[in-house]
């Protein structure tokens, strides 16, 4: 007898180019489309084929967002998988493999599993994926029906007799999964769901793309790098609908300063990359200071230093951005934890550029790029999207000292004046300029827009009771971990802080921590954001929870290390 | 006397007395004023060296940037609204040197710009090291015993990636100066204009003198659309040939291959069917 009750953590193994992240995307969308909480989320090596990869498809019957080490089934596709995976095989877990898989190995919930023979009957071995899902979808007792309309929909363009093979395929797993479970007595039973999942199925990077377009992005210049460019190729299939210029830049330092040249002529422009990409740009970021030309940077974080781990997830990329570019001058630093979050951020990030005319940040990470969620329609936020560009007269000063710090921002060919930007230290009208007093006002003024900032700056989300005495604090794409941790353990002395802008901090903040046992769980190696909350509020942080693996941090060991706690 | 819209009242210029960067101003302004541009849509971006301080005399927009950066931000500008006159301007060291790698991709892309590039032959700004257009052998405060490499030739590159409007000229002569780059501008496509200039603190070898005497025009029966013909000229030496070297009308724009409409993007809205279209496309 094996019963599975309300979370079901799914593990797809396999070779780069043996699919598993498309059997994963299929199956959530048919688990979806059958009423269930799905989440899924991968991890892969940095090559094209071959390496071990898998994906984990979780089944829940609450909304999740976040990673967990056990597996409860695992379908692997070949020998290494079971290899790679061997520290999660635990002893409830079931193994589906074809019997050659298992090299010997002693595995209690070894099931051997013909997917290859299934998939060879139906037409051929690369149906294996089909089989797969399938075989799961048989173990979990939910209608196969959901899915032969997912196959006809997805192979449509590919001809009937591959819709039809593709059909058989699924049955032939889908009857072996059934009378498997019948047979070994598989239990799965997942409680109704409070509501319906949410309507729209995304990725990461769609929900930063979809985000981007919503905000009325017009410009993006890029360089490919791993996770960032999952952003360029999104702006890219919709480029056409929504007049968006996308280029593939030559090299980072070109797409940023593309992107700022865009902005100083008037489009809301955006660079994506990763932390390598981005420490080539730091220059243009500086350039973005001292111009005050608004720029957003989409910065999906992976491990360091240099190329580290391309394609594995970590959070060491805070100070990066905090500190980029030389000299000083403000900026904004926003990191979401939903996918609901993203889009809205995304609106956000290219708001307070514009507003205030200077470069915002917007950190995520492999493991937030390539999770895959149900997002609520309803939960989709449109910003009014406001400009902030004046039309020019024939006295116009791009840099005219206000007193707020802010300039009305024009732009050329829109209005009488001329617009001068200019990287060296400017007066008013923005022309190089070393008088002493001058300079004196134009870092004050490239300053003050902190202040507003902050004021502005969005609150932390709070879980569980706001008086608890130890307060979980976390950021960007840990805000699942902590919502599902702070849950599992319904105790009154513990809540969780979600951050999801990290920089400028907004000073109310300080009263939620103060007095508190503060323990903060990022995925770096020295707390980087736990040293900002001790720059910004002199509070004292008790503990830091952090990883370095490459991997993101699982329920299962958050839950163990806070149980001291 | 007739008032030419692009100058400005500059109290204090950057540059040093006699230095070829004032001849070339003249020519640029002249270029411009002979165009009837109006100014309120010209915008001329540049780097950082003493030629890129250039659009700070101008009385046009103006984004000066990054060293070596020009061409990126000049293309930026162009893709955004492609209703500007742009031009992206700056010296041998920016457009060669540090901004090599923009050149050659400006290049490729073919967006209507035109480059003006005020070649030297020496750092100036950094006070008198080699530039990538250095002639060999010349010593200067850090090349000790002379530049040991082969200068950069950014004529022959240009044509090697079929830039379609490759010119040289030399700032001695302002009136031939000022018609090439009136050529460029009209232009429809990305133009290169070389612009020998001397500098007169830190090259004493090529001089105005030196230019005048290394140089010659191209005859009024070069065809410059013979690209074999071109890349021949374009690797002469020591005498540089000046004027149109290389012209091929008709390259598809970068903007016309992105499908770029007039619409500047100060005016962009995000349409409320194609957004929600594109949400149904996740259901």
């Amino acid at each position: 007898m094996h019963h599975f009750e309300n979370d079901i953590s799914i593990v797809f193994g396999g070779a780069a180019g043996q699919g598993v992240q498309t059997i994963a995307e299929a199956l959530v969308r048919v688990l979806k489309r059958n009423g269930y909480y799905v989440f899924a989320c991968t991890e892969f090596m940095s090559r094209i084929r071959g390496g071990s990869n898998s994906t984990e498809v979780r089944v829940t019957a609450r909304k999740r967002g976040a990673y967990v080490s056990k597996i409860d089934f695992l379908v692997a596709l070949n020998a290494d998988a079971i290899d790679h995976l061997q520290d999660r095989i635990g002893e409830t877990t079931l193994v589906f493999a074809e019997k050659k898989h298992l090299e010997g190995k002693d595995i209690s919930g070894f099931i051997d599993t013909p997917i290859a023979e299934f998939a060879e009957k139906a037409g051929s071995k690369i149906f294996s994926n089909t089989v797969a899902v399938g075989i799961v979808l048989g173990l979990l007792g939910i209608s196969i029906d959901a899915f032969s309309v997912y196959l006809s929909e997805q192979f449509a363009t590919k001809g009937e007799d591959v819709v039809a093979k593709n059909i058989t395929a699924a049955k032939l797993g889908y009857t072996f999964g059934k009378e498997t479970a019948a047979e070994k007595r598989i239990e799965v039973t997942i409680d109704p769901v409070e509501e319906q999942p949410g309507e729209l199925l995304i990725d990461g990077n769609t929900a930063v793309g979809i985000g981007t377009v919503a905000a009325g992005c017009s410009f993006i210049s890029s360089y490919p790098m791993s996770p960032g460019t999952g952003l360029l190729t999104y702006l890219a299939h919709n480029a056409e609908d929504f007049n968006i210029v996308v280029d593939q830049a030559e090299d980072e330092i070109a797409a940023i300063n593309a992107a700022l040249g865009a902005s100083y002529a008037g489009a809301r422009s955006i660079v994506t990359t990763s932390g390598g990409g981005f420490a080539l740009m730091e220059e243009g970021v500086s350039l973005a200071g001292v111009t005050e030309v608004p720029v957003v940077v989409h910065l999906g974080q992976r491990p360091g230093p240099a190329t580290g781990l391309p394609t594995r997830t970590e959070q060491a990329d805070l100070n990066l951005t905090l500190y980029a570019g030389h000299g000083e001058f403000s900026r904004v630093i926003l990191a979401p934890g939903t996918f609901a979050q993203a889009i809205e951020l995304m609106q956000r990030a290219f708001h307070l550029a514009e507003k205030y005319q200077t470069a915002v940040f917007v950190l995520t990470d492999q493991f937030f790029l390539d999770s895959i969620a149900a997002v609520d329609e309803s939960d989709i936020v449109r910003l009014p999207l406001e400009r902030y560009i004046v039309r020019t007269d024939e006295k116009y000063k791009r840099y005219s000292l206000t007193g707020d710090g802010l300039s009305p921002r024009g732009v050329p060919g829109y209005g009488d004046g001329i617009v001068k930007v200019d990287s060296h230290e400017h007066n008013e009208s923005g022309h190089l300029t070393e008088n002493f007093e001058l300079r004196r006002k134009m870092v004050e003024k490239r300053l003050k827009r902190l202040e507003y900032l902050a004021e502005e700056a969005l609150m932390p989300e709070l879980f569980g009771a706001a008086e608890a005495k130890n307060v979980v604090v976390a950021w960007g794409s840990n805000r699942g971990v902590l919502e599902e941790v702070i849950d599992n353990f319904q105790r009154k002395d513990l809540s969780g802080l979600h951050f999801s802008q990290l920089f400028p901090l907004n000073m109310a903040v300080k009263k939620q921590l103060e007095g508190k046992h503060i323990i903060v769980l990022e995925n770096n190696a020295t707390g980087q954001f736990a040293d900002l909350l001790i720059r910004e509020f002199g509070v004292p942080v008790s503990k830091r929870i952090l990883k370095v693996t490459g991997e993101p941090f699982s329920v299962e060991e958050v839950v163990e290390v806070l149980q001291e706690v | 006397m007739i008032v030419n819209p692009f100058d400005m009242q500059v109290k204090t210029m950057g540059w040093c007395p006699g230095c070829g960067n004032y001849k070339l101003l003249d020519a640029l302004k002249e270029a411009l004023h002979h165009l009837a541009l109006d100014r309120r849509n010209l915008v001329i971006v540049s780097g950082i060296g003493q030629g890129a301080k250039t659009p700070q005399y101008v009385n046009a927009h103006m984004f000066n940037g990054l060293h070596g950066r020009a061409l990126p931000v000049a293309m930026g500008v162009k893709l955004s609204n492609r209703n500007l006159v742009v031009i992206a301007e700056s010296g041998d060291g920016c457009m060669y040197g540090e901004g090599g790698n923009h050149f050659l991709h400006a290049i490729r892309r073919n967006c209507d710009i035109t480059v003006i590039v005020h070649d030297n032959m020496v750092y100036g700004l950094t006070k008198g090291q080699a530039s990538p257009t250095s002639r060999l052998g010349m010593k200067t405060s850090l090349q000790l015993n002379g530049v040991l490499l082969e200068p950069f030739n950014p004529i022959a590159v240009a044509i090697a990636l079929d830039a379609p409007f490759v010119a040289r000229a030399n700032v001695g002569d302002g009136n031939q100066t000022r018609e090439i780059i009136k050529q460029a501008i009209a232009f429809k496509g990305l133009s290169v204009v070389d612009i020998f200039q001397p500098c007169v603190i830190f090259n004493k070898e090529n001089t105005y003198q030196w230019f005048k005497e290394n140089t010659y025009y191209l005859s009024d029966d070069y065809d410059p659309s013979d690209r074999r013909l071109a890349f021949e000229k374009a690797i002469e030496t020591p005498k540089f040939p000046l004027g149109i070297i290389y012209r091929r009308d008709g390259r598809e724009l970068y903007e016309d291959m992105l499908g770029i409409t007039h619409t500047p993007a100060y005016e962009h809205t995000v349409a409320d069917a194609a957004f929600a279209k594109m949400l149904k496309d996740y259901t």
